[in-house]
């Protein structure tokens, strides 16, 4: 076949785009769910919900689309990942249906309004969790036999991915509230104020614990950023830079920037892994090219991302547009 | 007791994408109707289209929100419990579903909400694009998914290399020997639904003596498209099956009972298929009709099970009475058409109240006979995957143990339960508050919560406190 330049390469950085979008745009809409039963009363549970509801749903594609266009250009990530974490990808699955449709019924609802708020919240958490435990998963690597997983059920569940999971219902709470500062105003956003630092704290505390770890369990890893003393570090000093302005721009009472700043650590950590773990995508034993699909099925389908992307960005950007400034009591107007 | 992971995925997938395509199967001909009213409203003037439309959109929100939580389960259900298949044939599956996402659902979730939300904010003319380019992406969906699954069953324009299907021509992959009959065959089902529903409803409000007017005109509708949908369905379902004589002569043979291959091949009206002594007991048959339908000959030579070996044979019983349940439901549907053609004159259709009990049940119809469809199509293929090629065995996940399949399995049915029971419980409310509710001035910029399917509907979920 003829090969005039590596697509592997391009598809790789269309699908951590994607991935990323995916993160910080359902991120802080799943941390409204996660805060939902700390809020400090009923009134403010109704803002933090109408602060995320016209944009959740075109979030979530981009989950579906992350699913299909991963089976599209690296089908061995889709095959090992899935199998591997089967009971994990259930629970996400059934947190993101609890969510969903307590979006729609939450409103709806009268005397059985407590239970969506459940719903809400717990859907949102497990879902949250699930997410987390895949990332400590990839971490950790899997066990494969030719090109098919050949662990078992719960191999994925250990101690560090319980503890990767409960650092992204802390990620995701941080980009909660630091939305709600930038979206809300009066109590409510006081109180996001009160509890940002707290969020970060713990959101760092796993940093930590998975730094000091990773390069235990992969050699690689460990080469990497101890042996030749290299460029990679700058990635971490961003994001200790990046945490030090959340502070601050708490402590000056600044409303964008600890939404901006938090964001800033999601990318600079997520970059940081892909550093710490580039070319390998399905560890310990396979690289981008070994999972990735044939030339003219990424060509195929290149092409559409291409050509329907921009659109579809363009969409995103006029529905945040339209319900640019701050929520207030009972919705957008 | 040894839990089957084969068998308990299998009754998993089955489970939950008949779920899924309840949903599509309705919003892809509702779609469609609520352009057609937005169009007669936009041309006539007549205000009896736009309560109608106003009505009907309430209940498309409803059901196409069921639909798009059911179908992002969908999207992982290969890759969990089919994860063989799924790498094997990523290569096709992957660009085929991601240019779904891509051509299609953005394209829905993008005028969905003009069309629930925006009749006041956009002119007239836009709302109704929005409608219209929410009924096409409905079917630009059904070509993606449909040319996938037709690939499985008539497998063509792919090559193996590496355990690894390639794709040597995208034409020939997408629009292989089945996809033009299912695709047809499908939309009209979709068609279909949207008229029975759609019937059987607005019958229950006459009797019901609620707003006369409009419902009388959305009956008279339906019914004129019932009289050229349901006669076309069965055409088009001749041909399909002549197409699968073709190409897959065992899931034929299982549809028509027939073991042995013969010639002059008597109709099965009725019989208890038997795989083990694979043979028929109870049969009432009419002499040579199978044979005249499948070949247009009284004395063609239909193929018959035992051409395949005993393992090769999909489960006959299923097959046989889901075809019978499918094709005897359309017959019941031409009839109501024909029915409703007597009733006409004078305008008796609306006022003959066994007709219209008649056509309240008649709208459940579509989704069993659409179910029974699906069944008839997916069990007789077995026990391969992709026809010939793979089987059902070599596509599951093989780390998947029958513990963890039995675990979701029972996991999705209690979620689907619970969360879908609110939906139908709400999409009734729907029903009862009728086009006078969806009519009704409303306190909804209170909350305005666009691009959001269920906030279209007004009605509450339950009783005021
Ligand atoms: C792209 C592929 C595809 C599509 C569009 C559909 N199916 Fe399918 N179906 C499969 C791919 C498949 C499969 C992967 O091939 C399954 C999974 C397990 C199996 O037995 O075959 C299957 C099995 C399967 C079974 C169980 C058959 C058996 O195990 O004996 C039923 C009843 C259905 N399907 C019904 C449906 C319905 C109602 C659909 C409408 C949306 C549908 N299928 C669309
Ligand atoms: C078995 C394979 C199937 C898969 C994997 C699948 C996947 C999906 C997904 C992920 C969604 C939600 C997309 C969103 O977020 O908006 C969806 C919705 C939809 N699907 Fe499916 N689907 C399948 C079968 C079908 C079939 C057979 C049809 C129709 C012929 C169909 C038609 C639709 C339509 C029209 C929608 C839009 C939502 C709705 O109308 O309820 N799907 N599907
Ligand atoms: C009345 C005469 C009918 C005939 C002769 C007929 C024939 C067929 C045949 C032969 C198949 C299997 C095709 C295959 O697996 O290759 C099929 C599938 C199917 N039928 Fe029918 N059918 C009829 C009526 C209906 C009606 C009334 C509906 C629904 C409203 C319906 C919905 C379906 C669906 C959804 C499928 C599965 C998808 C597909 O393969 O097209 N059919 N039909």
């Amino acid at each position: 076949m003829e090969q005039t330049f590596d697509l592997t390469i391009i598809w790789a950085g269309l699908i951590g785009f994607g991935l990323m979008m995916y993160v910080l745009m359902d991120g802080f809409d799943l941390g409204q769910g996660i805060l939902f039963p700390f809020a400090p009363n009923e009134k403010a549970r109704d803002t933090m919900m109408n602060s995320v509801a016209p944009i959740w749903d075109g979030n979530e594609t981009w989950l579906v689309l992350g699913g299909a266009g991963l089976l599209a250009a690296f089908p061995l990530v889709y095959s090992v990942f899935l199998p591997a974490l089967y009971i994990g990808v259930f629970l996400l699955l059934a947190g993101l249906i609890f969510r969903g449709i307590a979006f729609e019924f939450r409103f709806k609802a009268n005397k059985s309004k407590h239970l969506w708020s459940w719903s809400f919240a717990v859907g949102s958490t497990v879902a949250s969790f699930a997410q987390g435990a895949v990332v400590g998963a990839y971490i950790q690597g899997f066990e494969t036999e030719g090109f098919v997983y050949s662990g078992g059920a719960l191999d994925w569940l250990t101690p560090f991915t319980v503890i990767t999971g409960l650092g992204l219902v802390a990620g995701y709470a941080l980009l909660g509230s630091t939305w709600l500062i930038l979206k809300t105003e009066g109590e409510l956003q006081e109180w996001a104020y009160k509890i940002t630092p707290r969020l970060l704290g713990a959101l760092l505390a796993v940093f930590v614990i998975v730094s000091i770890y990773t390069p235990f369990i992969d050699e690689t890893v460990k080469n990497r950023w101890f042996e030749n003393i290299s460029i990679i570090w700058v990635l971490p000093a961003l994001v200790a830079y990046c945490a030090f302005v959340v502070i601050r721009s708490v402590q000056k009472k600044q409303e964008g920037m600890p939404f901006v700043a938090t964001m800033g650590i999601f990318l600079f950590s997520y970059l940081a892994l892909i550093a710490s773990k580039w070319p390998y995508i399905v560890p310990p034993k396979f690289t981008i090219w070994d999972a990735a699909s044939a030339y003219n099925s990424q060509l195929f389908l290149l092409l559409g991302f291409l050509f329907v992307i921009p659109i579809i960005l363009g969409y995103t950007s006029w529905t945040y547009w339209v319900f640019r400034g701050k929520v207030k009591e009972g919705g957008y107007h | 007791m040894e839990l089957d992971p084969l068998i308990l995925s299998r009754i998993q997938f089955a489970f939950v994408v008949c779920f899924h395509a309840i949903f599509p199967v309705f919003t892809i001909g509702l779609a469609s109707t609520i352009a057609g009213f937005e169009a007669l409203h936009f041309k006539t003037g007549n205000p009896v289209w736009l309560k109608l439309s106003k009505f009907w959109i309430q209940v498309f929100a409803v059901v196409f929100g069921i639909g798009v939580v059911s179908g992002i389960v969908m999207s992982f259900q290969f890759g969990t419990n089919w994860s063989n298949f799924s790498y094997a044939t990523a290569n096709f599956l992957g660009p085929v579903l991601s240019y779904e996402v891509l051509t299609a659902f953005f394209l829905e979730a993008s005028f969905l909400g003009v069309l629930l939300f925006g009749r006041d904010k956009v002119p007239q003319g836009v709302h109704l694009f929005a409608a219209i380019m929410v009924a096409t992406g409905t079917f630009i969906s059904s070509f993606w998914i449909l040319a996938a699954n037709s690939l499985m069953q008539t497998p063509d324009g792919l090559e193996m290399i590496n355990g690894m299907y390639v794709v040597r021509s995208w034409t020939d992959a997408l629009f292989t020997a089945s996809f033009g009959y299912r695709f047809m065959h499908m939309g009209l089902a979709s068609f279909l639904t949207a008229a029975l529903v759609v019937a059987g409803v607005s019958a229950w409000f006459i009797l019901q003596k609620r707003e006369l007017e409009a419902n009388r005109k959305a009956l008279s509708v339906s019914l004129w498209f019932l009289l050229i949908l349901a006669p076309a369905q069965t055409i088009v379902g001749d041909y399909h099956g002549l197409n699968t004589l073709k190409h897959q002569p065992t899931k034929v043979a299982a549809m028509e009972g027939n073991w042995e291959t013969q010639t002059g091949v008597p109709l099965l009206l009725f019989a208890i298929p038997d795989q083990e002594a694979q043979t028929n007991h109870f049969e009432i048959a009419i002499p040579k009709l199978a044979s005249l339908i499948l070949t247009h000959d009284w004395d063609g030579e239909v193929p018959g099970l035992k051409e395949v070996a005993v393992e090769e044979q999909p489960p006959v019983f299923v097959v046989f009475w889901s075809f019978r349940i499918m094709v005897g439901l359309g017959l019941l549907m031409i009839v109501f058409a024909l029915w409703g053609l007597v009733l006409r004159p004078g305008g008796r259709y609306h006022q003959t109240p066994l007709f219209l009990n008649g056509l309240r049940l008649m709208s459940l119809s579509p989704f069993i006979a659409v179910l029974a469809g699906w069944v008839v199509t997916e069990t007789g293929r077995a026990p391969w995957l992709i026809y010939g090629q793979m089987t059902h065995a070599q596509g599951l996940t093989p780390s998947l143990t029958g513990g963890m399949a039995l675990f979701t399995l029972i996991g999705y049915i209690v979620v689907y339960s619970l969360v879908f029971s609110a939906g139908i419980y709400y999409l009734l409310k729907v029903f009862r508050g009728g086009l006078e509710k969806a009519n009704a001035p409303h306190e909804m910029d209170e909350i305005e919560r666009p691009t959001r399917p269920f906030s279209a509907a007004h009605a509450a979920i339950d009783e005021e406190v």
